[in-house]
């Protein structure tokens, strides 16, 4: 075997161990049976029915959602603004502004849970939907500014001059020019910022107030017990929204850019 | 022209007047707070005292549970790190250098993990090593074994379990870095009588070094705060450091030994992120969002 067949075939296995864990979950997910584990005992839409009709689970989608919704409002504002500082303009020190602006992300994400927890209680604000909101926005913050930072970078700046110069004024020239172009990148950080809420547990378990509940949340509590077929089934659901939405976006932006050309 | 040529321009000031503020508010304050607030006293659940007094302190740095929980979270982190960085480098190095036509999308698979709920991924290892698990269900198939093997709960799935969910990170940071090696290096050195292995050592391995070091830091920095991942798939002995602040402050709701050991974690935790700086700076980290 050559030095390359065996990279193949080695890259091959690692893709392996890292899809067929998942693959499982989206095959047990119309497992008949009453257990969350093998055998197969047929196949069936019986644990998504059931799925449907939990109101708790339905309840933490709702949370989760507008949660996610809310985060990526947030985060993307405050991102985008950012974002547009370093990529449009030269000042000094950039170099920790960007350190400053990505240290949440170094900050293990236990420690920022306790302490934003402790801290905000002894303002006398307890665990609240407030304190999810503002938390999941400062996670997301990071990785929304690295992202649309990198989609600026290739907007030209000379775009914004044309506008000027045949007689724009500057708000024009945002709202006509900038703002356009700018949407991909908004777009971006927006879907990034909201699944980085959807997903979020460690620091979640910390935030939520008692008897609210997000997805992830919902799922380690009835892990408890055992992995019950709805848990295989909230799964599937979970992938088809989480992977389908950016996979769908992606190949969208991507159909609509190539018509226009 | 003349816009950029003002000494002081005030506009990114104001642009990233909101994101400082948050920061400041949400993660500065509250990181120096957590110190004050591992001097507080624990009276009852949920009731403490403001006071300053070494009680925590001295409890983390005298009790040997503390101790091994630290030694463990260590050991643990740097076993995860290094098989991440060994499973990781080939599958890095092969989408870099394939002729694939659809490199793409591998490219895509390896970002595809991201946006599959962490939760999940790390149940999914339940079916996977599980008493009723595929593994279990493939060796009674074949008449390996009549009973099932015992391979979750314990040390060993902990560890799949991290590895699966933070793999991609190391892999993704090593094909960036391999990415941006010139494609002509690894010829030159051939012609120059360099064996294929020769010129993978000595060129290429060392140029993918930032990469390899800017995944296995945030391998080693997101194992080490981990709580969640030993709760799923350990036993009651598979604790990191982090189960310690997750049962001071949840379960036992002593606040200020939680204080304590959060600030001990991000000391910990925080000098290999600096020290890192120190030699790598932090450029290659965000260059993976490129």
């Amino acid at each position: 075997m050559s030095a390359w067949a065996f990279i193949r075939f080695y890259t091959i296995l690692v893709y392996t161990f890292m899809f067929a864990p998942i693959a499982v979950v989206l095959v047990l997910a119309f497992n008949n049976s009453q257990f969350g584990g093998f055998p197969i005992d047929g196949l069936s839409l019986r644990w998504f029915h059931a799925l449907f009709e939990n109101e708790a689970i339905m309840r933490a989608f709702r949370t989760s959602f507008i949660l996610g919704l809310m985060t990526a409002l947030v985060a993307t504002t405050i991102g985008i603004l950012a974002a547009l500082a370093l990529v449009r303009y030269q000042f000094r020190g950039k170099d920790w502004v960007t350190t400053f602006l990505i240290s949440p992300v170094l900050v293990p994400e236990t420690v920022l849970a306790v302490g934003l927890l402790i801290f905000l209680r002894w303002l006398h604000m307890p665990r609240s939907f407030t304190l999810l909101l503002l938390g999941h926005s400062i996670i997301a913050l990071p990785f929304v500014v690295l992202v649309v930072q990198a989609r600026l970078v290739g907007i030209r700046r000379e775009y914004e001059e044309a506008a000027r110069s045949l007689g724009a004024s500057p708000v024009q020239t945002f709202f006509s020019v900038t703002f356009p172009l700018l949407l991909p990148a908004i777009f971006a950080g927006a879907l990034f910022a909201f699944t980085i809420s959807f997903d979020n547990i460690t620091a979640t378990i910390f935030w939520r107030p008692s008897g609210m509940e997000t997805v992830p949340t919902q799922i380690f509590g009835m892990l408890r017990h055992s992995v019950s077929p709805e848990i295989n089934a909230l799964g599937f659901v979970m992938i088809c929204i989480t992977v389908g939405v950016p996979l769908l976006a992606g190949g969208l932006a991507r159909y609509f850019s190539r018509r226009k050309i | 022209m003349a816009e950029t040529a003002t000494p002081i321009d005030k506009r990114p000031l104001v642009l990233l007047t909101p994101a400082f503020i948050a920061i400041t508010a949400l993660v500065v304050i509250p990181m120096s707070f957590i110190l004050v607030y591992s001097f507080y006293e624990n009276i009852d659940l949920a009731v403490d005292r403001v006071a300053f007094q070494f009680g925590n302190w001295e409890m983390l740095l005298s009790d040997n549970y503390y101790h091994s929980a630290i030694w463990k979270t260590l050991r643990i982190s740097v076993v995860v790190t290094v098989l991440a960085a060994v499973l990781g480098y080939l599958p890095a190095y092969f989408i870099a250098m394939t002729t694939f036509r659809h490199k793409w999308l591998l490219l895509l698979l390896l970002i595809l993990p991201f946006w599959v709920s962490f939760i999940i991924r790390t149940l999914s290892w339940i079916h996977i090593l599980g008493n009723q698990g595929a593994l279990n269900g493939l060796f009674q198939w074949l008449g390996l074994s009549d009973e099932p093997l015992r391979m979750m709960f314990n040390e060993f799935s902990v560890m799949v379990g991290l590895i699966h969910v933070f793999l991609p990170y190391m892999i993704l940071n090593i094909y960036v870095s391999l990415e941006g090696i010139d494609r002509n290096l690894e010829p030159a050195a051939r012609t120059l009588g360099a064996t294929p292995w020769q010129a993978f050592r000595e060129v290429t391995l060392p140029l993918s070094l930032p990469g390899l070091a800017a995944g296995s830091l945030l391998v080693f920095v997101l194992t080490g705060g981990s709580y969640v991942t030993p709760l799923i798939l350990g036993g009651p002995s598979d604790f990191l450091f982090g189960n310690l602040i997750y049962d001071a402050v949840v379960t036992e709701l002593n606040w200020p030994m939680g204080a304590t050991l959060s600030f001990t974690l991000l000391v910990l935790l925080g000098s290999v992120v600096i020290l890192y700086s120190r030699f790598m700076g932090l450029n290659q980290l965000s260059k993976a969002f490129g």
